[in-house]
């Protein structure tokens, strides 16, 4: 499989954070190994990040993953500077943002970077068109415009009608919807979510998760995207990043990523997903041995493909990609064993 | 003379020379700069008695009308509306209609000031630790010295009348404005200040969109306070000079009559019901968005 990477848009390079009046001071300590446990019992500082690189495509989503505690919300938040690293560097579009002047960065917020956040964050005593617009008013546009192009995100999102209303008067979804259309108001290309769906019931999250997806379809953001779950991970994300304790522990296609975890926690994070759903023919198909006939597309689920699997009289077909390209072909065994859980030889032990 | 009886204190002579002395130069400082002191408040003075004139000056059904008019305003309800101009009707028929307006000008005038100084003051406090840690003991300070200890200096410096008057008052009532002007911006959501710098608001944009609109609640609360407080130091300020409800009071008080302290009295609480309701009132219609109510 020929993985074609678009430029990386963000860059960012051996960052390390460090929280604490003498964060600067732990760095070398630990860079040579010393764990988060022991700087905390030590010296009464807490890692948030240690030594992070990613390189973040452009106009692609790239998840970032991890339970609470993990420092994936403090790794956003490095983005557009909330926070400052304590060492590392980070670079967007070749530009490095740590070295951006007060001035600079401000900029760099209102036209680079635009923000979602998991409890909304909303401005509870402006308007629904008036929080949509805040951006463009930051920016000093006129007010006819960003009114006009409040309305626009507005009725993009689905909340046609709402205009005037305050956010205390919107259920949850959509008060989200409005942080969402907030966000995409100032056109910045690179749009970063911070657990922006955790906090909504499951029906409202699948619904903005399409809302994104339909949004990116045609938008094609560089979408930096934190939560702690991993379906949702795995459905919006082009790419996953997984945290832990501060570090990235692995990190690229969520396909790859189920397919050869890196480690036993990985496992056990990924262990109760529904693999037929989420695994693609890509994963499982034999590149060597080229099938004939008519193919399924690569894209496609092995949920999907069983029952067409099963009903063939060969067992077998090949895989083709968008432009009907051979490039590999799958049978039934393959993905039957495809659905076997990564801890499979633990349970086979027990069943012995 | 043991030392574990009496505290070691400074000899009856020295104590008397010290506190001679500051005496003496607190004297000589009124005496050299007093007048530029004075000088320097005569806006305030003209401000006063201009307002005070014009109130007294004015028709009263125009009084009437105006009092009426802005307790609407301001609560949005007949009953306290009329109920104001009612109030207004009994003072003035009772015969107290013009230490009504006087004691009304010096209210608004220090209600004013407190406002121009305080809120300032108060954002200062907030935004910068230190400056908080500064003027918190002395926001202390002005509300527990009793009253007559920095009436003094100040009637030495400024003789008495309206103007140290007005300054005492102020002294006094300004405290609860800075206090919940800095508390109020203190207690703005974070989450919705780091959406705020997310999308690059200066400091100047955050302070005027976001973190005063969201305390304006709280301010209000703490003027409120500084109404009422202006309030309960009339009496006290008619004691250097200052005309209005509070010198009927006092008169009373030295001459054991009985119902002209009790009818300026009820005329105080009177006009303290009215501005304190009118301005819980509007307090309450600021923070309208909190409870989806419709805004204005």
């Amino acid at each position: 499989m020929v993985l074609i990477m678009s430029k990386p848009k963000l860059k960012i390079t051996n960052l390390y954070k460090i929280f604490g009046d003498k964060g600067t001071s732990f760095v070398s300590s630990v860079r040579d190994g010393m764990t988060k446990q022991e700087l905390l019992d030590k010296h009464n500082h807490v890692l948030g990040l240690n030594n992070i690189n990613l390189s973040i495509p452009e106009q692609k989503v790239q998840v970032i993953m991890g339970l609470s505690g993990s420092g994936k919300s403090t790794l956003i938040r490095h983005i557009n500077r909330l926070i400052e690293p304590t060492s590392g560097e980070l670079f967007v579009d070749g530009e490095n943002v740590l070295a951006m002047s007060q001035e600079q960065l401000r900029e760099f917020r209102r036209k680079v970077t635009s923000m979602v956040f998991q409890k909304f964050a909303l401005l509870p005593h402006k308007t629904v068109s008036q929080n949509v617009a805040y951006g463009l008013t930051i920016q000093g546009v006129k007010e006819s415009i960003a009114k006009d192009q409040s309305h626009r995100w507005i009725d993009r999102v689905g909340l046609g009608g709402f205009e005037d209303r305050f956010p205390v008067q919107l259920s949850g979804g959509m008060q989200q919807r409005v942080g969402l259309a907030r966000a995409l108001a100032t056109d910045a290309p690179i749009l970063l979510m911070d657990e922006a769906f955790s906090a909504l019931d499951p029906l409202i999250r699948t619904d903005m998760q399409n809302i994104l997806l339909e949004l990116q379809d045609e938008l094609h953001k560089t979408i930096i995207f934190i939560t702690h779950d991993l379906d949702e991970a795995l459905r919006i994300g082009d790419n996953i990043a997984i945290l832990r304790d501060g570090k990235v522990i692995q990190e690229g296609d969520p396909q790859n990523i189920i397919m050869n975890p890196a480690d036993s926690y990985i496992t056990d994070f990924i262990k109760d997903i529904n693999r037929s759903r989420v695994i693609e023919l890509r994963s499982v198909m034999d590149t060597k041995n080229k099938g004939t006939g008519d193919g399924l597309s690569h894209k496609m689920s092995l949920e999907e493909a069983l029952p067409i699997l099963n009903s063939s009289k060969t067992k077998s077909f090949s895989v083709v990609n968008e432009k009907n390209e051979n490039l590999g072909s799958v049978n039934l065994d393959s993905a039957i064993k495809a659905l076997a859980r990564a801890d499979n030889e633990e349970v086979a032990e027990r069943y012995k | 003379m043991s030392f574990w009886t009496d505290i070691p204190s400074l000899s009856r002579a020295d104590l008397r020379d010290l506190k001679k002395g500051i005496d003496a130069s607190f004297r000589e400082f009124s005496k050299n700069y007093g007048e530029g002191i004075e000088a320097f408040f005569d806006p305030l003075y003209f401000f006063l008695v201009k307002l005070e004139k014009l109130l007294i000056a004015a028709p009263w059904p125009i009084i009437l009308i105006l009092v009426g008019g802005l307790a609407y305003l301001g609560s949005r309800s007949w009953k306290l509306a009329l109920g104001s101009m009612l109030a207004f009707v009994v003072i003035g028929y009772f015969g107290m209609w013009k230490d009504m307006m006087a004691t009304i000008s010096l209210i608004s005038v220090a209600t004013i000031m407190c406002i121009a100084v305080g809120i300032p003051i108060g954002i200062l406090m907030s935004r910068y630790n230190r400056v908080q840690s500064a003027i918190t003991p002395i926001l202390d300070l002005m509300q527990t010295i009793p009253i007559f200890v920095y009436l003094l200096p100040v009637v030495m410096l400024l003789g008495i009348g309206r103007v140290p008057g007005l300054i005492a008052v102020c002294v006094y009532a300004v405290p609860p404005v800075i206090r919940l002007t800095n508390l109020g911006i203190r207690l703005v959501d974070k989450e919705t200040l780091e959406a705020a710098d997310a999308f690059g608001s200066n400091y100047r944009q955050k302070l005027f969109s976001v973190q005063l609109p969201l305390a304006l609640p709280n301010i209000f609360a703490g003027v409120n306070q500084t109404i009422m407080m202006a309030l309960a130091m009339v009496v006290i300020a008619s004691m250097i000079g200052v005309k209005g409800l509070g010198m009927p009071v006092l008169q009373s008080i030295q001459n054991q009559y009985l119902t002209l302290g009790l009818m300026n009295g009820l005329a105080i609480v009177a006009l303290a019901i009215i501005f304190d309701r009118v301005s819980q009132k509007y307090g309450q219609r600021l923070q309208a968005h909190r409870y989806g109510a419709d805004h204005e």
